[in-house]
């Protein structure tokens, strides 16, 4: 291989994944080839069982293929996952209602060992940077579900890793919410320089966020369209009603109706 | 304290309908002592002979009332009369097993969660363990550690504990498992070990679970442990002065060690009801 590409982060090869279930097997993932770069913001989008939230714990060590080749930073998902070069966020918060949000924020500094004034400096910082600068004393249940979901997204960022894997993290709230939080996250996603993999169901969330879009169907889940977006990295919410949004959610809905073709 | 009403108005109709069964039930020897002393009762006469037996088939509540007070404060904590004394034989053998129990199905249950082979090989035993009667294998667990030379509080707790570890395991169980799938896959992610997993996630979800099952097995320990003594001999504890009663046709006083366990029983559960509040508050997991 040529190093003449900016070396990829993450990099899947005739990536295959069979679950055996009582039913038979069921293949999961077939010939998954996909190459993301650093600082990449990656959106996988498909209609339900089309592997894309199976690839992305694939990628977090969660799930183990079954076939071909998925290396993290230049290592094994597995070792990539020792090293701590991920953070998670699901697409519910799952905050520990017996922890305060900063409690919540530290639990993963503590598993890893950081000193306790390293742990205060990122929870304070982490706050900071998902706007809850003052509820870190609070409890869980006293946030609404949006604080919460960005209560969670600090936590996955406070040990520093530059790979956020997000898997549908806004499914769950209402639409103005969402647009808030997707702002906001292209905005920390400026700040951090980080690589983002986001699962979502959504084609304007996909089309708004990244910088690819990788379109998948189901059974077996494999990928149909990889879409470089030509929109700039600087993104008003009203640049969803400019020509280029609109072309790209278009290809987007061609990619998924003709992933959807070939059964019904 | 609007409840205090309805609460009030079941008390009083168990009561109303104590002493109802207390003369009905007792009106028949009433009425064999009149027939052979060759005397009419009237229905006032019968009231007030069947309320004031000295051993009644059902003693009136005014009667059990005293007996428990009496019990309670009319002798020395010391004599062999009092309650006081018996109920402190009985709790110190209860807490005991009552620890014992608990310690042991708080342990079984990580075993049960965390190894496999556990899983499938204990809960089967501590199912069937539940299923023979206590009052069957009471004795035999007394005579044998009898024979070995353990006598006193350590039989009896042993029972109590018998009965207490069962609920301990089956809620700790749940409460160690209750944790869902995205919790654990987050901790992997963090590459949590197993033990930073145990007491960071699993043992804090636990803590509800654990106080209910608390519950259910202290009052489960007060009944194994009132059961152990009953085959000592009758020598001390509540369970020996039901005993005794009972031999004796003593009737006031099997109902006044009933409720002389009855409010310890219920003490017991008030008190881990306290520290459940106390600790979910401190947890904020309190509504």
């Amino acid at each position: 291989m040529t190093d003449a590409k900016p070396k990829a982060v993450i990099e899947a090869r005739g990536l295959d994944l069979v679950f055996q279930t009582a039913d038979g097997p069921v293949q999961a993932l077939r010939d998954v080839n996909l190459s993301i770069g650093k600082g990449e913001f990656v959106s996988f989008i498909g209609p339900s069982g089309c592997g894309k939230t199976t690839f992305l714990r694939c990628i977090a060590a969660l799930e183990h293929p079954t076939g071909g080749s998925l290396t993290v930073n230049g290592m094994t998902p597995d070792e990539a996952r020792r090293s701590r070069a991920y953070g998670y966020v699901f697409q519910a918060a799952g905050l520990y209602p017996w922890r305060s949000i900063a409690g919540n924020i530290r639990l993963p500094l503590e598993i890893m060992g950081f000193s306790r004034e390293e742990q205060d400096r990122r929870v304070r910082e982490v706050l900071q940077l998902v706007e809850l600068d003052n509820f870190g004393k609070k409890f869980p249940w006293q946030l609404s579900g949006g604080m919460q979901q960005r209560a969670s997204i600090a936590r996955a960022l406070a040990f520093d890793a530059d790979i956020l894997l997000m898997d549908e993290p806004f499914g769950a709230l209402d639409e103005i919410v969402r647009d808030r939080l997707n702002e906001e996250l292209l905005k920390l996603w400026a700040r951090t320089g980080k690589t983002i993999g986001f699962v979502t169901h959504s084609i304007p969330e996909a089309v708004y966020l990244s910088t690819k879009i990788v379109v998948m169907s189901p059974r077996p889940g494999r990928i149909t369209d990889v879409i470089d977006s030509p929109l700039p990295r600087e993104r008003p919410l009203d640049i969803r009603d400019s020509r280029e949004f609109i072309e790209i959610s278009h290809r987007v809905r061609e990619g998924l109706r003709a992933g959807h073709g070939d059964e019904v | 304290m609007r409840s205090i009403l309805p609460i009030l108005t079941v008390l009083l109709a168990i009561v109303g309908i104590w002493y109802l069964a207390a003369i009905w039930m007792n009106a028949t020897w009433v009425r064999d002592q009149a027939a052979r002393d060759g005397r009419e009762v009237a229905f006032s006469e019968l009231v007030v002979e069947t309320l004031g037996q000295e051993r009644p088939v059902l003693p009136a509540p005014h009667q059990v009332a005293k007996g428990l007070y009496d019990g309670l404060f009319g002798q020395k904590v010391t004599s062999k009369r009092s309650l006081v004394y018996h109920a402190w034989v009985t709790l110190s053998a209860t807490l005991l097993g009552f620890a014992f129990g608990s310690a042991a199905g708080i342990l079984l249950a990580v075993g049960i969660v965390y190894n496999r082979a556990m899983d499938l090989s204990v809960m089967p035993w501590a199912i069937a363990s539940q299923t023979i009667p206590i009052l069957a294998i009471a004795p035999m667990i007394i005579v044998v550690l009898n024979s070995l030379g353990v006598t006193g509080i350590v039989p009896k707790a042993i029972i109590s504990a018998y009965l207490s570890f069962f609920p301990v395991v089956v809620g700790m169980v749940k409460g160690l498992r209750s944790p869902d799938a995205m919790q654990l896959d987050l901790l992997r992610t963090w590459n949590a070990s197993d033990v930073q997993s145990f007491a960071k996630l699993r043992l804090p979800a636990s803590m509800p679970y654990l106080f209910a099952s608390l519950k259910v097995g202290v009052a489960a320990s007060l009944v194994g442990t009132i059961v152990g003594e009953l085959p000592t001999g009758a020598v001390a504890g509540l369970g020996s002065r039901l005993l005794s009663g009972s031999y004796y046709g003593q009737t006031v006083q099997i109902w006044a060690a009933l409720f002389a366990a009855a409010i310890l029983a219920a003490s017991l559960v008030a008190l881990i009801g306290w520290a459940e509040r106390l600790t979910l508050k401190r947890m904020g997991l309190a509504r």
